[in-house]
């Protein structure tokens, strides 16, 4: 019986080439579609085979947005769980670690603590008057990062009880694993939902522009490709990247102009008590109302205008657009690198044609991020509501400070006249 | 861990499965892979067994570690805060080179420069959150300071995305995996060595006790532990860690809350470790000088009827902060350990030789310079957990939300936000009676 520490060992000390590979994945097409298009060359099977579900997974995401904000959140919930069931899924073919004791219950506690954390930090802001009346609540509330920490150290400790001698190795490595995946899959599911919550907006154009980057990227390359763009990824090409950014900058600002129009894209999400419900009901702020903007002399006899009315957000949508396109692809380009590395032809079988639900998002990784620095460093302030409770929780003397603090200061902007009672 | 060491200092070619049976009672006494103990030490030394000397070694030598630790906490906050930046640097330097040894990749493009640049980026990130928290005026009159503040999450996330950019651009075939490997263990080493640093110094700027008691607390455990182990110990503890047992266990809990509590006690009477460190403007230093919270001034307990009868009294005088250093000192002794046995599985794991090795650290490394003593650093990385519990349980427990901040945050807001925040804070005082109907002043 060979030591599992000497195999691994080796496994370490190999390189990639030695490694065998994985055997390719069924392939789960359906048998219907096999049907319809039995009279076409394989090249154009799979085309069609994309092309269609592609449109699928279109409308599906058409339907939840109509469906509304709760339906959002739970699909990238969702998403977010199947991420993170795959990673760890290849981690344990690369490792043959199926039979490790407790980890998988691990790794799902793991993702349960990690989870239960950011939904206490960031929704349970947004339903503030909902807490406020329920006792247990505000106890989970109030003492929220104890309980979270308290239940990662049970999972800590769990884990340091079950190691097992001769696994030592196997076992660090899958506790690494474990909380790389979760660094990446849950804090950024988070940060799109933070997004969402600020707006339906801040959530669809983003995801539109990686989308419609990939998509154009590809037809661009399909059509003009000839050099190419990097060594890990053969059949990118330079045609196709620079073709795709700027369709994708047009794209994002046509599409911005026609969300903007909506208060239902427009508004922050919030939670209204009474019918207890989300409500997406607001005075659109400055961003999202039509201002005249004068065309720079040089565009001038171009678009043979002189101004034009855009909305404010539609500048901010360049930015984003072009984050998509110039650094969204770095996503994909790690993911390549990974899929190479460990020897895989796609994160799992998931969706006949594409892969698993990982090699659709990989470019999204750090498109969410992105979006959330962009909105806390040059949009949004800080959540007034947080901010509420965060002052009611002070001391009364220092709550008396900051009242009169806040209070010469609005008085000397002449937000607040200064009373005479 | 102090017995661990001496179990690891084998000849080479055992492995860690062989030392779990020896014991320290039963067997020959260990080798030392190399004696360094100093001439002077030797000869006084000269006539006792080893093992006594052994002994004597290590008590002088933590002595001297012991006085050192005061010494720079004399010395102040600034000087402190710098000792915990090289340790962290230390530390990371060491995990990263373990890395390195486990995976053979010493020769991998830009590897080394990728995870110092990322050492750089984390911590710019931590520093200017801290910076902004806690130096919010000094901040708010330097112009670039101001730019560099306010917009500082962006600036951290664009340096971090150009680290990514270039670890994605330095991908060479063949060798993929190994890159992986390396870019994982990089940034699980900064999420454990850098953060827990921050979160120490977070916890030295709420007042130095709370940053001596915790250390202190793990520090009494290891050796309490030690040593009731040393006269009492029978029943063994964990397969992992195969000297620590029950008795000792034990023992060093009880031990451990006395000492939090004598050391809190003795602690809480002087200001310059009970207050907030501030910076002050005027003299551009930091100061510890504010009027004690009353966690630290002295108050009357009834103590319970089942102990009245033990200790004597009706009544005792104690701050409250001694409660909160029960809670603490139970912390280091119950779960403290648990982060021990994790660098122990680590250190099977990898096959490690203890005297190289000293992760998850808050110490200086001095490895095979202090004789015998490659292993007592070790007893440091029962420190991983307790920085983390000491922020958790302040924030939840002890201290609000920091005023400046709030008020900081308040002043980027929207005007009609501002007011609604306001006349809700109004209404909130006056229901409390914290401000009349009439407006003062």
């Amino acid at each position: 019986e060979v030591d599992l520490e000497e195999r691994l060992g080796e496994l370490d000390l190999r390189s990639d080439l030695d490694v065998p590979d994985v055997p390719p994945p069924i392939d789960s097409t359906p048998e219907i579609f096999k049907r319809a298009l039995s009279g076409l060359s394989a090249r154009w099977k799979n085309w069609w085979i994309r092309g269609i579900l592609t449109l699928a997974m279109i409308s599906v995401f058409f339907l939840i947005i109509y469906l509304g904000s709760f339906m959002l959140m739970l699909l990238v919930l969702s998403i977010q769980v199947k991420c993170f069931h795959e990673i760890i899924t290849i981690g344990y073919r690369v490792y043959h670690s199926y039979d490790l004791p407790w980890f998988r219950s691990l790794s799902w506690y793991f993702l349960l603590c990690v989870n239960y954390f950011f939904y206490g930090e960031t929704v349970a802001d947004y339903f503030a008057t909902f807490v406020q009346r329920r006792e247990q609540l505000q106890f989970l509330i109030r003492y929220h990062r104890f309980i979270s920490f308290a239940l990662y150290l049970t999972g800590f400790c769990m884990f340091v009880l079950s190691l097992v001698k001769k696994h030592y190795r196997l076992q660090f490595y899958m506790f690494a694993w474990t909380h790389v995946t979760l660094l990446i899959t849950v804090t950024q599911s988070h940060l799109v939902i933070q997004n969402l919550f600020e707006g339906m907006i801040w959530f669809l154009v983003p995801i539109s522009s990686v989308i419609c980057n990939d998509i154009t990227a590809y037809i661009f390359g399909f059509f003009f490709g000839r050099t190419p763009l990097i060594k890990l990824s053969p059949k990118k090409t330079w045609e196709g990247f620079i073709g795709g950014f700027f369709s994708t900058v047009v794209f994002g600002f046509i599409f911005s102009y026609f969300l903007a129009q909506h208060q239902y894209f427009v508004c922050p999400v919030e939670y209204n008590s009474e019918t207890n419900r989300f409500v997406t009901e607001c005075e659109p702020s400055e961003l999202f109302q039509i201002k005249k903007y004068s065309v720079p002399p040089l565009l001038q006899p171009v678009l043979g205008w002189e101004t034009v009315n855009m909305y404010p957000f539609q500048m901010h949508s360049i930015a984003l657009s072009t984050f998509a396109s110039l650094i969204g692809p770095f996503g994909g380009f790690f993911a390549s690198g990974f899929k190479r590395a460990f020897k895989i032809k796609d994160f799992a079988d998931t969706i006949p044609g594409h892969g698993g639900i990982m090699d659709r998002f990989d470019c999204q990784y750090l498109m969410a991020t992105f979006v959330h620095v962009y909105i806390t460093s040059f949009i949004r302030g800080p959540n007034p509501s947080k901010l509420l409770k965060q002052l009611l929780i002070l001391q009364p003397e220092q709550q008396l400070s900051v009242y009169k603090t806040l209070k010469s200061h609005l008085v000397e902007k002449g937000i607040l006249q200064p009373s005479l009672r | 861990n102090l017995q661990e060491s001496e179990s690891e200092n084998k000849l080479d070619g055992e492995t860690a499965s062989d030392s779990e049976s020896k014991s320290e009672f039963g067997g020959s006494p260990p080798v030392p892979t190399s004696d360094d103990t100093p001439e002077v030490l030797n000869r006084a030394l000269s006539n006792l067994s080893s093992r006594w000397k052994n002994w004597w070694v290590r008590g002088i030598l933590t002595l001297a570690m012991i006085t050192f630790f005061f010494i720079i906490i004399y010395l102040g906050p600034m000087v402190l805060m710098t000792i915990v930046m090289c340790v962290q640097i230390k530390c990371f330097h060491e995990i990263i080179t373990i890395g390195y040894n486990v995976y053979h990749s010493y020769d991998l493009p830009w590897f080394r420069t990728l995870s110092w640049y990322f050492l750089l980026c984390v911590n710019y990130f931590f520093y200017g959150e801290t910076v902004t928290d806690y130096f919010f005026t000094l901040v708010q009159r330097e112009e670039p300071l101001r730019i560099l503040s306010k917009y500082h999450r962006f600036i951290s996330f664009a340096l971090y995305l150009t680290g990514f950019c270039m670890f994605v651009l330095s991908l060479v075939k063949k060798h993929y995996r190994l890159q992986f490997y390396m870019f994982g263990w990089t940034h699980v080493t900064l999420l454990i060595v850098v953060t827990q640093s921050h979160l120490i110094i977070h916890n030295l700027f709420e007042g130095m006790i709370w940053f001596i008691v915790p250390i202190s607390c793990v520090i009494c455990n290891d050796i309490m532990a030690y040593m009731f182990g040393f006269f009492f110990g029978r029943t063994p503890l964990i397969k992992l860690s195969p000297k620590k047992t029950w008795e000792g266990f034990i023992g060093g809990f009880f031990a451990t809350v006395l000492f939090g509590l004598l050391l809190s006690y003795v602690m809480s009477g002087y200001r310059c470790f009970t207050c907030p460190v501030e910076f002050n403007n005027d003299t551009n230093s930091f100061t510890v000088d504010c009027e004690p919270s009353e966690l630290f001034q002295l108050q009357e307990y009834n103590i319970p009827l089942v102990l009245q009868s033990v200790v004597g009294w009706k009544t005792v005088r104690m701050y409250p902060f001694q409660i909160h250093s029960i809670a603490l000192s139970t912390f280091a002794s119950l779960i403290g350990p648990f982060g021990g046995f994790f660098a122990s599985g680590f250190k099977r794991a990898f096959k490690i030789k203890t005297a190289e090795y000293n992760p998850f650290c808050f110490a200086l490394h001095f490895a095979n310079t202090i004789p015998g003593h490659g292993g007592i650093m070790d007893r440091f990385d029962c420190q991983y957990l307790m920085a983390t519990f000491v922020n958790v349980y302040i924030a939840s427990f002890i201290r609000g939300p920091n005023p400046s901040k709030l008020i900081q945050q308040f002043l980027t807001l929207r005007p009609d936000q501002q007011l609604h925040i306001f006349n809700t804070l109004k209404a909130h005082l006056v229901d409390k009676g914290m401000l009349g109907s009439l407006e003062d002043a």
